[in-house]
C-alpha cells in the first residue's frame, strides 16, 4: 500500500527557488492500476521520483507497505528500489550486448539470489510479460521496441515489487506496439494482481487504468475512478 | 553480487571495446615489461662485473709499492714504480699478521718471449706457489710453481692459455718445450686454466716463473713489486688490510700515513664501489622504466572516465535497480584493477621475454629478480585502484535521476 500525505518537493536552484510539488495526498492500494497524468512541467516527473525512491521530499510523509520511506539513507533507499519497486522507463534502458535474460536477472543480482533461482525467476516473468521463450538468449539490441518493452517489463516485475512504476512506457513506441505494452500492463494487474502506476501525459494512455490522478502546477486537481476504461486494443502477445 | 558476477560484469565491459582496452593495457604492457627488462639488465650488469672481480681472488688485500720520492722534492714518479716492498716485508706480513689464508709475493714486467721462432710480448709474474691459490688460478696441464723450484730458482714456467696458443700456433704441446725470455731458456712445466679476461689485467695471458728466479734473471734487484694476501675469510679483510698497514709503516719507519710509501687495495673495497655504482645505474634505468608506467596509469584513469560517461545511463538504471553506491564503485574499480592485473602479467611476460632474448643474443647477460617481478605486480595493482578509484567514486556519486536522465 502506498500512503503519500501533503508531499511538496522545492528545488533551490542559486537564489531561485522552484516548488514542483505543492502538497500532495493520495493513497493507492495493491492491486490497483493507477495513471498519474498532467502536461510537462506539472509536476509529475517530480512526483514519480519519490515514489520510486529515487529522489525525497522536502516535506511530507511517504510511506511504502507501512515504512517511512521519504527520510531514508541512499541505501536504505536503494534497498526499497530493489524489492518493492519495478521500473518500466520510457528509454527502455536495457544493458546492451547483453542476453535478455541477464537484463531480467540483474535486479535478482543486486538482492543476492542464488543463480539457479534467478534463472527460474527471470523466466518466469519474462513468460508473464509475454515474450516468446525463443528470444531469451538474444541481445538486448537485436529485439524490436515492443519485445524490449517486455523486457523492460519482466525486468521490473521479476522481484515481485508492490508497485510497477511505468514512466511514459508508451512514449518510444508505435500506437500499436503502445496498445501491446499497455494490454500487458493491464493483464498483470488483472490476472496477476500487480499494483500498476502508470505516469503519462496522454489521456488516451491513462484511460487504461482504472483511477486517473490528474497533477497540475504541484497539485492534484482531480482523483476519480475511470468510468471509461479503455481495454487494450490488442491483448494477445503476438507481436 | 557474487565474485562470479563481478567478474562477468567486468568481462563483458572490457570487451565491449576491445580496441580501447587493448590501446590502454598496452600503455600498462610497456610499463611493466620495462620495468623489468631495464631492472634485470641493470642486475645483470651488476652481477658481471662483480663476478669479474671476484675472479681475481678470493677476500684479496694487494699491497702494491708507493711512488718514488726524492728528497728535496724532485718530481713523483708513477705509483707502484717505487722499489720498496721487499721479501722480508713479505715474510713479516705472513708471520706477524692474524688471520691471513694465504700469501703470494710477485715480481711483474713485460718481457719479449721467444718460443721456436714466434715471439710475443706478454706479462711475466713471478711468484711462489700459493699464488695459485690467492688468485683462482687452476692448472690444466702440468703442474704450476712449487715451493722447491721457489728456493733453488728454478728455470722453470707455467704459461696462461692464450699465451700458450699465441706461442705454439702449430698446436704443439707446450708442457715440456722450451722458450726463450730476455736472453734465458726457460722449461714450460704447466698451463693455466682460462679465467677469462677481467678488468684489471688478463690473467690468461701471462707467464708465471718462481719469484726468486724473476728477481735473478729478469729485474735483477731484491724487491716485489706486489704482495697479495688472502684473508681467511671476507669480514676479516679489513682487518688484514689495517694490519698490513700498521706493520708495514712501522718497518718502514714511517710515521705519517700520508707519506707511506706503499699503498694497500682491498678486493670488498673494490666490490662495494663497482655495486654503488652499478646499483645507482639500475635505479635511474627503473625510475625511467617507472614513468613509463607512471604514463600507463593515466591512460587508465583517462579510460575509465570516459566510460563512466558513456555508460551514465546505465549507471542510473543500475542504481534504479537498487544497485548501491559501493556496488557501482565497486564494478568500476574491479574493472581498472582487471585492466592493469592483465596488463601486468602480460607485462611481466614480454619483459622477461624481452630479458632472455637480449641474454640470448649476447648483449648482456641479464638476471630477472622475484623482487622486480612483484615490485612490477604490486605497482600494476596500486596504478590499478589509485587511477581507478576516482572514476569509481564519481560514477558511484551520480545521481540515478540525472543519470537516468542524461543523453
Amino acid at each position: 500500500m502506498i500512503e503519500v500525505s501533503n508531499i511538496t518537493k522545492t528545488y533551490n536552484s542559486g537564489e531561485n527557488s522552484f516548488q514542483a510539488l505543492k502538497g500532495v495526498s493520495f493513497t493507492i492500494n495493491n492491486g490497483e492500476f493507477v495513471a498519474i497524468m498532467g502536461p510537462s512541467g506539472s509536476g509529475k516527473s517530480t512526483l514519480m521520483h519519490i515514489l520510486g525512491c529515487l529522489d525525497t521530499p522536502t516535506s511530507g510523509i511517504y510511506q511504502l507497505d507501512g515504512k517511512d520511506v521519504s527520510t531514508m539513507t541512499d541505501d536504505e533507499q536503494a534497498d526499497i528500489r530493489r524489492d518493492n519497486i519495478g521500473f518500466v522507463f520510457q528509454s527502455f534502458n536495457l544493458l546492451p550486448r547483453t542476453t535478455v535474460l541477464r537484463n531480467v536477472m540483474l535486479p535478482l543480482i543486486y538482492a543476492n539470489e542464488t543463480p539457479e533461482r534467478r534463472e527460474v525467476e527471470a523466466r518466469n516473468a519474462l513468460l508473464a510479460a509475454g515474450l516468446d521463450e525463443k528470444y531469451f538468449m538474444h541481445k538486448s539490441n537485436q529485439l524490436s521496441g515492443g519485445q524490449i518493452q517486455r523486457v523492460a517489463i519482466a525486468r521490473a516485475l521479476v522481484n515481485n515489487p508492490t508497485m510497477i512504476l511505468a514512466d511514459e512506457p508508451t512514449g518510444n513506441l508505435d500506437s500499436r506496439t503502445g496498445e501491446i505494452v499497455l494490454g500487458t500492463f493491464q493483464r498483470l494487474n488483472e490476472t496477476l494482481g500487480r499494483t500498476v502506476i502508470l505516469i503519462t501525459h496522454e489521456p488516451d494512455v491513462a484511460e487504461h487504468a482504472d483511477r486517473i490522478i490528474v497533477i497540475r502546477d504541484g497539485v492534484i486537481v482531480s482523483d476519480a475512478k475511470n468510468t471509461k476504461k479503455r481495454k487494450a486494443a490488442i491483448h494477445t502477445d503476438q507481436q | 553480487m557474487t565474485t562470479n558476477d563481478i567478474l562477468h560484469e567486468t568481462y563483458s565491459a572490457l570487451t565491449a571495446n576491445k580496441v580501447r582496452t587493448g590501446l590502454t593495457m598496452l600503455g600498462i604492457i610497456i610499463g611493466i615489461s620495462s620495468v623489468i627488462t631495464m631492472v634485470s639488465i641493470g642486475n645483470g650488469a651488476q652481477n658481471s662485473i662483480q663476478s669479474s672481480i671476484q675472479s681475481i681472488g678470493s677476500n684479496l688485500v694487494i699491497v702494491t709499492p708507493g711512488a718514488t720520492r726524492s728528497f728535496g722534492g724532485g718530481p713523483q714518479q708513477a705509483r707502484g714504480s717505487a722499489q720498496t716492498l721487499t721479501v722480508a716485508d713479505g715474510q713479516a706480513i705472513q708471520s706477524q699478521v692474524a688471520n691471513i689464508g694465504s700469501i703470494a709475493f710477485d715480481v711483474s714486467s713485460r718481457e719479449q718471449v721467444i718460443a721456436k721462432g714466434t715471439n710475443s710480448n706478454t706479462s711475466i709474474t713471478g711468484t711462489t706457489a700459493s699464488y695459485a691459490t690467492v688468485r683462482n688460478i687452476e692448472v690444466s696441464d702440468g703442474v704450476f710453481i712449487t715451493d722447491q723450484d721457489v728456493a733453488v730458482s728454478a728455470k722453470v714456467v707455467v704459461l696462461g692459455p692464450t699465451t700458450a696458443s699465441d706461442l705454439f700456433t702449430d698446436g704443439t704441446e707446450p708442457v715440456g718445450q722450451q722458450i726463450r725470455i730476455n736472453g734465458g731458456i726457460y722449461t714450460i712445466v704447466g698451463v693455466t686454466k682460462s679465467k677469462g679476461g677481467s678488468g684489471f689485467s688478463n690473467a690468461d695471458d701471462a707467464i708465471y716463473m718462481p719469484y726468486t728466479t724473476a728477481q735473478h734473471y729478469i729485474s735483477g734487484n731484491q724487491y716485489l713489486t706486489e704482495i697479495d694476501v688472502s684473508a681467511s675469510s671476507a669480514e676479516v679483510t679489513t682487518q688484514v688490510q689495517n694490519d698490513i698497514t700498521t706493520l708495514l709503516l712501522s718497518r718502514h719507519n714511517i710515521a705519517d700515513t700520508t707519506k707511506a710509501d706503499f699503498s694497500t687495495l682491498n678486493q670488498s673495497d673494490i666490490i662495494a664501489t663497482a655495486s654503488s655504482v652499478t646499483s645507482t645505474f639500475t635505479i635511474l634505468l627503473a625510475a625511467v622504466a617507472g614513468i613509463s608506467l607512471l604514463v600507463g596509469g593515466i591512460g587508465i584513469m583517462n579510460m575509465m572516465l570516459t566510460t563512466v560517461t558513456e555508460r551514465t545511463r546505465e549507471i542510473g538504471l543500475r542504481k534504479a535497480i537498487g544497485a548501491k553506491k559501493s556496488d557501482i564503485n565497486n564494478q568500476f574499480l574491479i574493472e581498472s584493477i582487471m585492466l592493469t592485473f592483465t596488463g601486468g602479467v602480460i607485462g611481466v611476460a614480454l619483459g622477461w621475454t624481452i630479458s632472455i632474448v637480449v641474454s640470448q643474443l649476447g648483449i648482456i647477460s641479464t638476471t630477472v629478480t622475484v623482487s622486480s617481478v612483484l615490485l612490477a605486480f604490486g605497482v600494476s595493482a596500486v596504478i590499478g585502484v589509485l587511477f581507478g578509484y576516482y572514476p569509481a567514486r564519481r560514477a558511484a556519486n551520480l545521481n540515478p535521476i540525472d543519470a537516468l536522465r542524461f543523453e
